[in-house]
């Protein structure tokens, strides 16, 4: 109870001290909007603000969902060949630390569909945690246990399902709690640089639109609305960890 | 005497890093046979029984065992630690042999039931591995190696990290299991006075590359009760075998 009230009060006297500043010291709206204005302009423009949320929510699950499937595909095949880990590997590191900034207004140019440009530069950004976690997880089965699978004439697929997938599940968990984040960072990254090139699309565009007209209390409602996304997806994330891990795994005992 | 279990003839294993572990071994246990391989750390014990168990392949010589023909896995293997698939019930880590060879849950219900209430762990099918002690883990393994009745038992030091308290109970309760069935096991072990409670013929190896240099028979009758232990008998035997495995290391020290 003490762990979940302490943030919430936390958060509440930060809010509460905000809207104390803004009252007395008087300052304008447009430098900084007092979280009440902030809410108030949220619900004012909330119809036009739903839209681009679920278009930056479209974006962000659709390209963690292809982080899922691509990191889990691709680190089966490392799994399964180092050949192909040595060749690949060092290809997914490039496009890991390369600035997704960088290469968005090249991959804009090049993906003609404006949604589907966005959702590579978004998997990009959130395929590698997933990617690394899955291969070491599915070379971190006891090797004792293997013994066992051999001795008792298990064959590839049982392999597979009964030890390599739960041994390599809380690697792939932790990958998803990063890789969640980032796919959200990845999506309103491109959606920025997409923006600015003219194109309207999600929250982020709300928030440059705003920026050029300078609707502060605009920009701090699209923003709101992006912080929310961000610990909903945390929490979901800390919620599947424990439904999946809770039991056995160390990561998820109680002190 | 009957064929052989299993059988170790001129047995060379040398590893991929050049280490010659054993040279020369050779070794035979009759069905329903307990014999204890005895020796010091690092001299090729744990190497005789991944080869009996089919999990490595010998550089040089021949081996017979059940894990090395085709057909049904007759051979069960307990490791030194408890070997438990952390995400799995006791119940599903009981069930894994049978589950590998086809047997639904339904189906292998009954027999782990038995086997779970024979090692003294009927209330805990539902519990994780975690939530065990570990004497209670390695009741579990020896569980899960019985369920599938194997002709041989290959047993790596299965007590070693337990307490004296712990692992006195379970060698009772495993030799209650070995005389229960038709059961062969190769114990491997560096207590003397293990080997000695639980075995009726002890193999003593030299060191590495390892090989069997003396064999010593323990003639006391089964069932044996903890009150061998402090028998006249035992400490014979004790005294005996000691003198044996420092007679073969003799020259190496």
């Amino acid at each position: 109870m003490k762990r979940r009230l302490l943030p919430l009060l936390t958060l509440l006297v930060l809010l509460l001290g905000w809207e104390a500043l803004v009252r007395i010291a008087q300052i304008p709206h447009y430098t900084l909007p007092a979280p009440s204005l902030v809410l108030q302009t949220l619900v004012a423009h909330f119809g036009s603000l739903a839209g681009s949320w679920w278009f930056t929510l479209k974006i962000t699950f659709g390209a963690l969902a292809l982080a899922c499937a691509g990191g889990v595909l691709i680190a089966s095949v490392f799994a399964l060949s180092r050949t192909a880990e040595a060749a690949l590997f060092p290809i997914a590191v490039v496009l890991q630390v390369t600035p997704i900034v960088a290469i968005a207004p090249l991959i804009l140019i090049y993906v003609e569909s404006t949604t589907a440009a966005l959702l590579l530069c978004a998997w990009i950004v959130a395929f590698f945690p997933i990617l690394s976690n899955t291969v070491i997880g599915l070379r971190a089965a006891d090797p004792n246990l293997r013994d066992l699978y051999h001795l008792y004439r298990a064959t590839p697929w049982q392999r597979l399902r009964l030890l390599l997938v739960p041994s390599a599940l809380p690697y792939f968990v932790a990958g998803l709690k990063v890789s969640g984040g980032l796919s959200l960072i990845g999506a309103v990254t491109a959606e920025m640089v997409a923006g600015a090139a003219g194109r309207e699309t999600g929250l982020a565009s709300r928030i440059l639109e705003a920026s050029f007209r300078t609707e502060t209390p605009k920009m701090f409602a699209a923003l709101l609305l992006l912080v929310l996304t961000g610990v909903l997806i945390f929490w979901s994330f800390e919620a599947l960890s424990r439904a999946l891990l809770g039991r056995w795994h160390a990561s998820e005992q109680p002190d | 005497m009957t064929d052989p279990i299993v059988s170790l003839e001129s047995v060379d294993k040398r590893f991929a890093s050049g280490l010659l572990a054993l040279s020369g071994a050779r070794l035979q246990v009759a069905p329903g046979e307990f014999v204890a391989l005895l020796g010091p750390s690092g001299c090729g014990k744990s190497t005789v029984l991944r080869l009996a168990a089919g999990l490595d392949a010998p550089s040089a010589g021949r081996i017979d065992a059940p894990a090395l023909t085709n057909g049904e896995a007759r051979t069960a293997f307990v490791f030194q630690e408890p070997t438990l698939m952390p995400w799995a019930s006791v119940f599903d880590n009981v069930w894994l042999p049978l589950r590998l060879a086809g047997a639904s849950r339904a189906a292998a219900r009954e027999r782990i039931e038995a086997v779970l209430a024979a090692v003294g762990l009927g209330d805990f099918a539902a519990a994780f591995p975690n939530e065990l002690s570990g004497g209670m883990k390695m009741r579990v393994s020896i569980a899960r190696a019985l369920i599938t009745r194997p002709q041989l038992l290959l047993m790596d030091e299965p007590f070693a990290a337990l307490d004296e308290f712990t692992r006195q109970k379970l060698n009772s309760d495993l030799l209650d299991a070995w005389q229960q069935q038709d059961l062969a096991v190769l114990f491997v072990t560096h207590s003397v006075y293990e080997a000695v409670f639980l075995s009726q013929r002890v193999l003593v190896m030299s060191a590495r590359p390892g090989r069997v240099v003396a064999e010593v028979a323990i003639d006391a009758p089964y069932p044996r009760h903890p009150a061998f232990r402090t028998s006249s008998a035992y400490l014979q035997a004790c005294a005996a075998l000691t003198q044996a495995l420092e007679a073969s290391h003799a020259p190496a020290a």
